[in-house]
């Protein structure tokens, strides 16, 4: 009996060993580096919704979604998103207001290969909250870069707000669509002599009437095109304003030298 | 120990390679037809159709194959059929199926010919394959195998390979942004690769309102023979193409209703394309990626 249960653990080591190695990148690198020593508890309040298998690579939609409303006593303050095993595994960090309604928040990202996506959330009381959903990125010819870049390039900048016609529960849902190629510099540049810097997205803020709903610093994980869903609380007429901005570095695994580039603002009238 | 005998034998792995099947579909071009297949570490990724053409002086391989073991095999092949030295490696886009038998063809004499961007979709591509090749299609892949062109062909060139002239176009984003298709003035003869899916499902990586509009030229053409990146050879034009432009239309029509209505991507890759399905090989591995690609442009469509 001894010897069948030895065995058995033999067996099963190597999938213990795998999932140990799963939580690695997370335990050893991601959260020390952004969270030192706070305790982060796995917490059913927040879940994310992903593909278990994602079709594309260069484009995973996930959406995190947070079971409270915000309210100006209890409310998720901060959020931010990872993606374990990419060479870069920050995908953003995300700011929400009382006045956000509901800190839900849909994108599209590049999952480099089988990997946690994770969300964890810091409550206004200081609270850390943490979600994973387990992504297998396939697909036969493709790779987590965007398809026809040229046509990227030429309407780098634009956005436009799409809104749902109707609200629930008094809160309404706002996608914000964003033209930018979002470059990762992921490249072999030796082989080619082909060299393209990360060129991406870093700083976003999203108003309506003035009042932040949405604040984002992101990186080279979004989608190129980077497209974003979240609630804010509508009174009848109003506003909608998203500013954005740009920065080139020099290495796609590194942010220490990088290079400010551009701002860009899109304003929309509502009336809801 | 091993991977010492492993690296050792290397050369004699290569050498040991059988001479892969080929085809004459018109004279002097051959074609290895493959099975329709998803790319996985049984198949090793070998699921194009590759090939050359044959001139007086010497002969052009159009695409090299998902490996440098498959690229032997058809250097094998080629040299079974003909004394004539390869002088042109033509790569008609960046999908590892179609490039990665390169480096076997790599040696003075031999000019590799592409598409302007593909060496920027090469560089864009590779570390992401290098880094899965062994474990999704149990292939080696390096540095040495990303061999970009020699000539970039912006839009068209004429190249001589003895009393035959091959005539290459780069094509605008389609199938990816990087297409190359090789036409054949003696036997008219047009090699359009990905840009023509016979029987597979056709897969998006570059643009659907592109591809159909490069359709809509290309079906103007009075072509003899079309040589599909997959599926088996095409002798009624442009009939062969129809169910492809069929399928991208759908994607078209049905994409815009829903960005109309105000439906997402992830509610789109659930209905969109349905009626497609009985008519296509590997639907269900590559349809909703599909959706999803033509979801993404469609949506900046207006501006």
């Amino acid at each position: 009996m001894k010897t069948l249960s030895t065995f058995i653990i033999l067996l099963l080591l190597p999938f213990v060993s795998l999932a140990a190695e799963d939580e690695s990148r997370w335990l050893n690198d991601i959260k020390p580096q952004y969270f030192a020593d706070k305790p982060i508890k796995a917490s059913d309040l927040l879940t994310i919704e992903a593909p278990y298998r994602a079709e594309d690579p260069a484009l995973v939609p996930v959406k995190i979604i947070s079971k409270i409303p915000q309210t100006p006593e209890r409310y998720i303050k901060k959020m931010w998103v990872f993606v374990d095993k990419n060479p870069y595994p920050f995908v953003g960090e995300f700011t929400f207001f009382p006045e956000t309604g509901k800190a839900d928040l849909a994108m599209r990202i590049r999952v480099n290969s089988y990997s946690y996506v994770r969300a964890i959330a810091e409550m206004n009381n200081g609270d850390m909250l943490m979600t994973k959903k387990f992504v297998k990125a396939s697909g036969g010819c493709s790779a987590p870069i965007g398809t026809d870049l040229d046509a990227a390039m030429k309407r780098l900048g634009k956005m436009k707000f799409r809104l749902k016609p109707e609200t629930k529960e008094g809160l309404a849902q706002a996608q914000l669509l964003i033209s930018h190629p979002n470059i990762t510099g992921m490249q072999m540049d030796q082989v080619t002599r082909f060299v393209r810097k990360p060129y991406f997205m870093d700083k976003l803020t999203v108003t309506y009437n003035g009042k932040p709903v949405l604040m984002a610093k992101t990186d080279i994980a979004i989608s190129q095109d980077p497209n974003f869903r979240f609630y804010f609380i509508p009174q009848g007429q109003g506003e909608l304003k998203a500013e954005f901005t740009d920065v080139h570095c020099e290495s796609p695994i590194s942010r220490t030298v990088c290079e400010p580039g551009k701002k860009y603002v899109k304003t929309q009238q509502v009336n809801l | 120990m091993r991977f010492l005998i492993l690296f050792l034998l290397w050369p004699a792995i290569l050498l040991a390679q059988p001479a892969l099947s080929v085809t004459e579909v018109a004279p002097g071009i051959f074609v290895h037809f493959a099975k329709q297949e998803f790319p996985n570490p049984h198949n090793h990724d070998h699921i194009a159709n590759i090939g050359f053409i044959v001139g007086q002086r010497c002969v052009a391989v159009i695409d090299t194959g998902g490996s440098p073991q498959q690229g032997q095999a058809l250097k094998k092949a080629i040299e079974y059929t003909t004394d004539k030295p390869v002088c042109y490696v033509i790569n008609t886009h960046v999908h590892p199926d179609h490039i990665y038998g390169n480096r076997v063809f790599k040696q003075p004499g031999v000019k590799f010919i592409g598409h302007y961007r593909l060496a920027r979709a090469m560089a864009a591509r590779a570390p992401f394959d290098i880094d899965r090749a062994k474990e999704q299609w149990d292939v080696n892949l390096s540095a040495e195998d990303i061999v970009p062109p020699d000539f970039n062909i912006h839009k068209q060139m004429r190249i001589d390979l003895g009393q035959r002239h091959l005539l290459l176009t780069a094509h605008p984003t389609a199938h990816t942004d990087n297409d190359l298709s090789v036409w054949d003035e003696k036997t008219n003869t047009a090699w359009l690769a990905d840009l023509l899916f016979i029987k597979h499902i056709p897969t998006l990586d570059g643009s659907l309102k592109g591809w159909l509009s490069e359709i809509s030229k290309l079906e103007k053409q009075t072509y003899q023979f079309v040589v599909p990146g997959h599926g088996p050879l095409a002798t009624h034009w442009p009939q062969a193409i129809q169910p492809e432009k069929r399928y991208l239309q759908t994607l078209l029509t049905e994409i815009r209703e829903q960005i109309k209505q105000g439906k997402y991507l992830e509610e789109a890759v659930k209905t969109v394309g349905l009626s497609e399905k009985p008519h296509w090989q590997l639907f269900d591995a590559y349809h909703q990626r599909n959706v999803m690609s033509a979801f993404a442009e469609l949506e900046w469509e207006d501006e």
